[in-house]
C-alpha cells in the first residue's frame, strides 16, 4: 500500500531564524500588528510503499534521521495522512 | 604533498583552488569528480580539498546532498585513516554534514550574503586578512561541543579585527564564539569559511592565504 507522509522540519526553537525575522519585519510593515514571532521551516511530502502504516512511518523516520533533517540544528515531525 | 580537489556539481571555487595550489604553491593537483571514488593515488601524507561553491544548489541544506556522493564515502575513509582533508566554505559545510567535523553552518545572522575581506586570528595570535563569501556561515554547535572544541584547541581561526581583537563587531555571520574555522580532534581534518585560495597570489594583492596553507601543514 502507498502511504502519504507529511514531514515538517524546523530550526531548533532556541536558534535565531533570520528568514523568519525578515518576514516578521515585512508583516509589520504591512500594518499587521501583534505578530510577535515568525519562524520558517520546510514541509516535505513523501509517498511510501510499505506493508503497514508503522513500516511507512519507520521509513519516513529513517529518511528524516539520515538526510531530511540535521539534528544539530533542526527537529522534525511526521504526520501520516491516509 | 599532493592535493586532490573534489568537484561537485555547483562547485565554483575548485579552479581557484587548483590555481593557488598549482601556480602559487607549485603542488601537484588531481581534480576528482564527485561520482568517482578512487583515491588510491593518494597517501595519508596527501591532502584532499573540498572547495567552495554551491554543491547541488544548496538544496535541502548546504552540503547535505554532496555528503552522499560516492567520492565523499572515499574521503571519509581517507580521513579516518589519517589523511589530511581541508574544506573551505561549502567544503566546510560538507565536512559538518558528513560528520567529519562537529556542528553545523546556519544562514548568516543578518540574512545577507557577505563578501568581503575579514581578519582571522589563530591560536598563536597571528592575524591574517582573508576574504569570505558566503550566505550560510554562522557556525553553531551545542555549548558543550563549543567548550570541547576550545579546550582541545580545535578552533583554528576566530574572526577578529586587524589588531586581533576577537569581538562580535568583527563577526560577519553571527557565528558562535566568533568561530571561523575548526579542526577535528585528531588534527587531520580542517574546515573554514574564509577562502585562503583567493589570497594566495601577489597579483591579487594579498598572500596571507599562503600562510594559512603553511601553518595548517598543507604545503
Amino acid at each position: 500500500m502507498t502511504y502519504n507522509v507529511q514531514i515538517k522540519v524546523m530550526l531548533l526553537k532556541d536558534l535565531l531564524d533570520p528568514q523568519g525575522k525578515a518576514v516578521q519585519a515585512g508583516l509589520k510593515n504591512l500594518g499587521l500588528n501583534g505578530i510577535n514571532d515568525v519562524r520558517i521551516g520546510k514541509h516535505i511530502t513523501l509517498q511510501i510503499d510499505a506493508d503497514s502504516e508503522e513500516a511507512a512511518k519507520a521509513a519516513a523516520d529513517e529518511a528524516c534521521k539520515k538526510l531530511l533533517a540535521n539534528p544539530v540544528m533542526e527537529f522534525y515531525e511526521i504526520e501520516m495522512v491516509n | 604533498m599532493k592535493f586532490g580537489i573534489v568537484v561537485f556539481p555547483g562547485s565554483n571555487c575548485d579552479r581557484d583552488m587548483q590555481d593557488a595550489l598549482q601556480n602559487d604553491m607549485n603542488k601537484e593537483v588531481v581534480m576528482l569528480w564527485h561520482k568517482d571514488k578512487d583515491l588510491s593515488m593518494f597517501s595519508t601524507n596527501d591532502c584532499i580539498v573540498l572547495p567552495g561553491g554551491f554543491s547541488f544548489g544548496d538544496y535541502l541544506r548546504c552540503g547535505a546532498i554532496a555528503r552522499l556522493s560516492p567520492m565523499m564515502q572515499s574521503v571519509v575513509e581517507f580521513a579516518n585513516k589519517g589523511g589530511k582533508v581541508l574544506g573551505v566554505c561549502n567544503g566546510f559545510q560538507i565536512l559538518c554534514e558528513s560528520g567529519l567535523l562537529p556542528g553545523a553552518l546556519l544562514p548568516n545572522g543578518n540574512q545577507q550574503f557577505v563578501c568581503k575581506n575579514i581578519h582571522l586570528k589563530n591560536a598563536a595570535g597571528n592575524i591574517f586578512k582573508i576574504p569570505v563569501a558566503h550566505g550560510d556561515g554562522r557556525y553553531f554547535a551545542e555549548e558543550k561541543v563549543l567548550d570541547e572544541l576550545e579546550n582541545n584547541s580545535q578552533v583554528i581561526y576566530y574572526y577578529c579585527d586587524d589588531k586581533g581583537n576577537v569581538d562580535k563587531a568583527f563577526n560577519p555571520n553571527h557565528a558562535l564564539r566568533n568561530i571561523a574555522g575548526i579542526k577535528n580532534k585528531q588534527g587531520n581534518v580542517f574546515g573554514m569559511m574564509p577562502h585562503p585560495e583567493r589570497a594566495a597570489s601577489p597579483a591579487l594583492g594579498n598572500t596571507d592565504g599562503l600562510k594559512i596553507f603553511k601553518e595548517l601543514g598543507l604545503n
